[in-house]
């Protein structure tokens, strides 16, 4: 399991990498692997506000539709349209490609979300409860 | 949960175990895409034990066997497989099952896994005295081999000619890799191959002797590409495009019902249905805006309510968001655009035919 050490994470298997006020926003190595073959991602619409654990957008693999949360406040900055046409990169390389880019409008969201040995532990864990 | 004769293959093999109607049983081994191709362009190994296995024995199955289902037992031979929906008096459709005639007082019904014990107990309410219906589920397990190279791969491990087995034909006990099988050109996932029926105890050998003499050549297959092959070919699967709410005629299986047969269980309603024509029809879609058709998702004209999505998805060999609909039967046609109602919101699809893969199982010599 790929765990990058410069990388914030969210219970919900986002991970947030911050660059100023942007925060880049995608899912983890976990989650691809999870989830499958993904086969279709549906992205909000740039410009608009978003708050933390807000939903921000769908991710379908051939087997399971699973909904996407924003893990920090803020506006919606950009969205990558890559994957529209190739859904699957994320799956091939989770952490090159983002999904979204917010501008955080509270940079303290962050002291939320986990540390990636907190985020390990979680896998873990949720590996042994077989979910 | 229960465990299939295979369990320690699909662990040696990684697959990823799930809960399948309460069997453990692998989702994926390389993943759905990958499988998926593998047995559209080479060939695949699935384990399918979970299904049910009836026999029907004695003086007049042949009879009973007709009674049971609306496709046409009696212009079986031996050594004949047919597929054909069983209907409740209603016309709503207990399973769907393949029916294999060792002679007309030896059948052998191949039922849907969830569906066993409601079939079995059908069968037997149904069942005169003078007849031996039995649920014989757990002396079989059975192992699919699928896909162009199928017949190549499994010839290698056989001295019989597996090209004298015609599509719906089977034998009733063929050495293969020195193991007695019950083998059928049958399958579900709309490529040439078959179906081997095989003692428990022998599985694990066979598994891997399909496996080994395959090569880099076959894959095992897990349930989640089994569906989208199934899916992307148009074969319907009970819950979904059938069930006892949807009778054969709505789901535009009219091919295997044949409503001059002798009388059948469903006959006289369903006559009446086609007659009338059927309040609702199954059709094919394709998706114009993005977003992909999931099972039981609304259809809407209009802003109306029309029915719901059967069966839909990511089409992995046609590259597109596909589906099946049942919708109200008011002669909607091909190029008529409708809507799918994808969280909330109304997404454009268009009806069609021939929107699915085109099977390459090989048809009969006869008609």
């Amino acid at each position: 399991m790929n765990i990058p050490e410069n990388l914030y994470y969210s219970n919900e298997h986002e991970w947030v990498r911050v660059e100023g006020e942007n925060a880049y926003i995608g899912i983890t190595d976990f989650a691809q692997e999870h989830l499958g073959d993904i086969v279709f991602v549906e992205l909000p619409e740039p410009d608009t506000d978003v708050s933390a654990g807000e939903q921000v957008g769908v991710i379908e693999s051939v087997k399971a539709v699973s909904s996407m949360f924003s893990p920090v406040s803020g506006t919606i900055a950009e969205i990558n349209e890559a994957l529209e046409d190739t859904p699957e990169l994320l799956n091939e390389d989770p952490y090159q490609n983002h999904i979204l880019v917010v501008r955080m409008s509270d940079p303290d969201d962050l002291d939320a979300l986990l540390t990636p040995v907190k985020y390990a532990q979680l896998c873990e864990e949720e590996e042994r409860g077989g979910k | 949960m229960k465990q299939t004769a295979l369990i320690s293959m699909h662990r040696k093999y990684q697959g990823k175990l799930i809960d399948f109607g309460g069997w453990e049983l692998p989702v994926q081994y390389a993943g759905i895409l990958k499988e998926h191709h593998m047995v559209r362009q080479k060939a695949g190994l699935f384990d399918v034990s979970h299904m049910g296995e009836i026999e029907v024995k004695g003086d007049g199955a042949e009879d009973f066997v007709q009674k049971l289902v609306t496709n046409n037992v009696k212009m079986m031979a031996d050594g004949e497989v047919i597929y054909t929906p069983m209907c409740y008096p209603h016309g709503g459709v207990v399973d769907d099952l393949l029916v294999y005639r060792y002679s007309p007082q030896h059948y052998f019904l191949v039922v849907n896994a969830a569906n066993t014990d409601k079939d079995y107990d059908w069968i037997k309410s149904n069942c005169p005295s003078s007849l031996a219906c039995s649920n014989v589920s757990s002396q079989y397990a059975q192992l699919a081999v699928q896909g162009p190279q199928a017949q190549e791969i499994l010839q290698k491990l056989t001295n019989d000619d597996l090209e004298q087995i015609e599509f719906f034909h089977f034998v009733p006990a063929m050495q293969i890799a020195g193991i007695s099988c019950l083998i059928s050109r049958t399958g579900y996932t709309g490529e040439d191959g078959f179906e081997l029926y095989v003692a428990p105890g022998q599985a694990e050998q066979l598994w891997e002797a399909v496996l080994q003499a395959g090569g880099e050549e076959i894959a095992p297959i897990g349930l989640g590409a089994r569906d989208t092959l199934r899916f992307e070919a148009k074969l319907p699967l009970y819950g979904q495009e059938i069930d006892q709410d949807i009778n054969p005629l709505e789901a535009k299986l009219g091919y295997f019902v044949k409503l001059d047969n002798d009388d059948f269980i469903g006959r006289d309603v369903l006559r009446q249905v086609k007659e009338n024509k059927p309040a609702r029809t199954q059709v094919e879609f394709v998706m114009v805006g993005k977003g992909i058709p999931r099972s039981h998702y609304e259809v809407q004209k209009d802003g109306q309510k029309i029915g719901w999505v059967t069966s839909g998805g990511y089409s992995p060999t046609l590259d597109k968001n596909i589906g099946l609909a049942l919708i109200d039967n008011r002669g909607y046609k091909n190029g008529e655009q409708i809507d799918i109602i994808i969280r909330d919101k109304p997404v454009a699809a268009q009806i069609g035919e021939g929107l699915f893969y085109r099977k390459k199982t090989k048809p009969k010599s006869k008609a």
